[in-house]
């Protein structure tokens, strides 16, 4: 770290020879980092470093209470890899996450369009009440929706019951999983697709108007507008969004332990968050809990991969 | 990328001036035949839809709990009243846990913007040795999981005497929401033109000067932007804090506000007090999501775009 300070002017001289971007002289950008890298190390640097290394730990009870931990390898990836129900647990939270992730994309595109085939004044009601659910804190968008759902009182049940035929009367969502996840997806996808119709909405105002007409008057037909201009124009948009969506449907947890608290603890009921929680701050298996976390940072990095990558590329580009 | 875009340009030429078909010859809203009334309709249905949740928990916290113990839900609060509401102020609990909500966002959220404001410079306007790996550091640290790394955030926060403190909360949450700010800045410094400081150097005005005059209005909004965006975060994180405060006094609002539930669960819930907890919890982050939203969305956008 210091090195790399008292380095930083001489660096910075030296790149600023380049004819490239680099147009400012005067101090080096490293000491403009020094505080996000600093507070970056404490708060997520050191803690990630300590899960890696408790992950090869035995860190349960005992070491709760001062014995020393003993580094035990893979092990704890090796008892997780034969536990059925870790396995039911990654299965149910990588179903979740893909579901749930593309139900909200399809949707938020869908109202996107939408947004941009209405009136002024519709389309304003549309992104107040939008809006509304985006800004509602989890917590309190929690409490509502287990109102709605309540087995006995809650109005999506009467509503249901209304349908003829249908009988939905005292119907406990929360006690199948099926069901209870279904919940929780309605409840995920409620949340998220403000943002994602929002981004894409401001994304497709960016397509410029005189490329879709000149692209009309050429003869292109309404789909090969969308195919050929505005879809490659909100590309990115989309690939970012979608990330943010995978990454953050597959650590959902506040959603997923209230409606636990609502329904059923059992470990039918868990996704990955909730897993590692329990694990953790519940049987207080460190060693356990840590090898878990480690498992969804790699998931996480194997699914947003792609998009690093190609991040890096523009980058070089550039 | 062929439309580099700012954030100053954004709402510039957007899609009112084309939805409103001031350009009746060609029919530039492309691909769909059908009429602008279904869709209006459609548009209509979906926005009832959408903020039924939240009408629905204005309106259940002021009925009172006979009519809400019906099976028959009330859909209107003909016969509303605010008890709800003052039996949960009543209680006290509601206050401190605001305060120290609070005190945490507020603490997170100014250091959150300062050190992510020097960071955006700092990889907007410099190329340098090792500003890709940090971009990209900032890229995969945004995908941590809090869920993954909370148990070694409170061995490390317990082992130098933080728990339950707003000191060790901030800490983390600073650190948890820093990437994606500095993401988001980054877009609104690229998007500020280095030449309008040199301009104004070449006028005589040192760096300072130039950056402080030039540069720094222009990007209030994507510095309001980030820091309602890190206020959100914060304001709502839930997992982190469940960890860090342990203590019943010790306590966020969104803490306080499950507390709330399950403190019902043993009995018959009290869903008319609970909504009204739920709503007082919600309302001003609502008032102040509404007022700011839009430079979120454009903030986001143009860090994305960016790339």
């Amino acid at each position: 770290m210091s090195s790399t300070v008292a380095t930083a002017p001489e660096r910075a001289a030296k790149q600023d020879r380049s004819p490239a971007p680099p147009r400012r002289r005067v101090p080096a950008p490293y000491f403009l980092l020094i505080p996000a890298v600093v507070i970056l190390l404490i708060g997520m640097g050191y803690p990630l470093v300590w899960q890696i290394v408790t992950s090869f730990q035995e860190f349960g009870l005992k070491q709760q209470f001062g014995q020393p931990a003993d580094f035990v390898g893979l092990a704890n990836y090796f008892e997780l890899a034969t536990n059925p129900d870790m396995w039911g647990v990654v299965v149910r939270s990588l179903l979740f996450m893909v579901i749930t992730a593309f139900l909200t994309l399809a949707i938020g595109l869908l109202l996107a369009v939408l947004m941009t085939a209405v009136g002024k004044a519709v389309r304003l009601t549309l992104q107040v009440s939008l809006l509304l659910a985006w800004a509602m804190p989890v917590v309190a968008a929690m409490t509502v929706w287990i109102w709605l759902f309540d087995r006995r009182r809650g109005v999506v049940n009467y509503l249901l019951d209304m349908i003829p035929g249908v009988d939905m009367n005292r119907f406990a969502w929360l006690e199948n999983p099926l069901t209870f996840f279904m919940v929780a997806s309605i409840i995920v996808i409620w949340m998220s697709v403000p943002f994602v119709a929002f981004s894409v909405y401001a994304g497709l105002t960016q397509v410029s108007d005189e490329v879709l007409e000149a692209a009309q008057l050429d003869g292109a037909t309404p789909w090969q507008r969308l195919r050929f201009i505005i879809m490659p124009m909100i590309r990115p948009v989309i690939a970012i969004v979608l990330l943010l969506q995978l990454i953050w449907d597959l650590r959902v947890f506040t959603q997923i332990t209230m409606l636990q608290d609502a329904g059923s603890r059992a470990s039918e009921f868990d996704l990955l968050g909730t897993y590692i929680y329990k694990l953790g701050a519940g049987s207080q298996d460190f060693g356990m809990a840590s090898a878990v976390s480690i498992f969804v940072l790699v998931l996480t990095v194997a699914i947003s991969w792609y998009y690093v990558r190609s991040l890096l590329k523009e980058d070089e580009q550039s | 990328m062929t439309t580099a875009t700012t954030p100053a340009q954004l709402p510039a030429r957007s899609a009112d001036t084309r939805a409103s078909g001031r350009s009746p010859k060609v029919r530039t809203r492309p691909p769909f035949r059908l009429s602008r009334v279904i869709y209006s309709a459609i548009a209509i249905a979906v926005a009832i839809g959408w903020v039924f949740p939240v009408y629905w928990m204005i309106n259940s916290s002021l009925l009172p709990n006979r009519t809400l113990q019906s099976f028959i839900p009330t859909f209107f609060p003909v016969n509303g009243s605010l008890n709800n509401y003052a039996n949960t102020l009543e209680d006290g609990t509601f206050f401190s846990a605001l305060g120290i909500s609070l005190s945490v966002t507020l603490i997170a959220v100014f250091f959150c913007l300062l050190f992510a404001f020097l960071a955006a410079v700092a990889i907007s306007r410099f190329r340098f040795k090792g500003r890709k790996s940090f971009v990209l550091a900032v890229l995969i640290v945004q995908m941590l999981p809090a869920e993954g790394l909370f148990i070694a955030q409170y061995k490390m926060v317990a082992s130098v005497g933080l728990l339950n403190s707003i000191i060790g909360l901030s800490v983390i949450y600073t650190a948890a929401v820093v990437p994606f700010t500095i993401w988001m800045l980054r877009g609104f410094v690229a998007g500020i033109p280095a030449d309008l400081e040199e301009a104004a150097m070449v006028d005589g005005l040192s760096r300072t000067q130039a950056f402080m005059r030039i540069t720094f209005p222009l990007l209030a909004p994507g510095l309001v932007a980030s820091g309602v965006f890190a206020f959100l975060q914060a304001w709502n994180e839930f997992t982190v804090a469940l960890v860090l405060l342990p203590a019943e006094a010790m306590q966020t609002l969104p803490l306080w506000l499950r507390g709330f539930i399950q403190a019902s669960a043993t009995r018959e819930t009290d869903w008319g007090q609970v909504m009204a907890a739920s709503t007082l919890v919600a309302v001003p982050v609502i008032v102040f999501f509404l007022i700011v939203q839009g430079r979120m969305t454009s903030g986001l956008v143009s860090g994305a775009v960016k790339g």
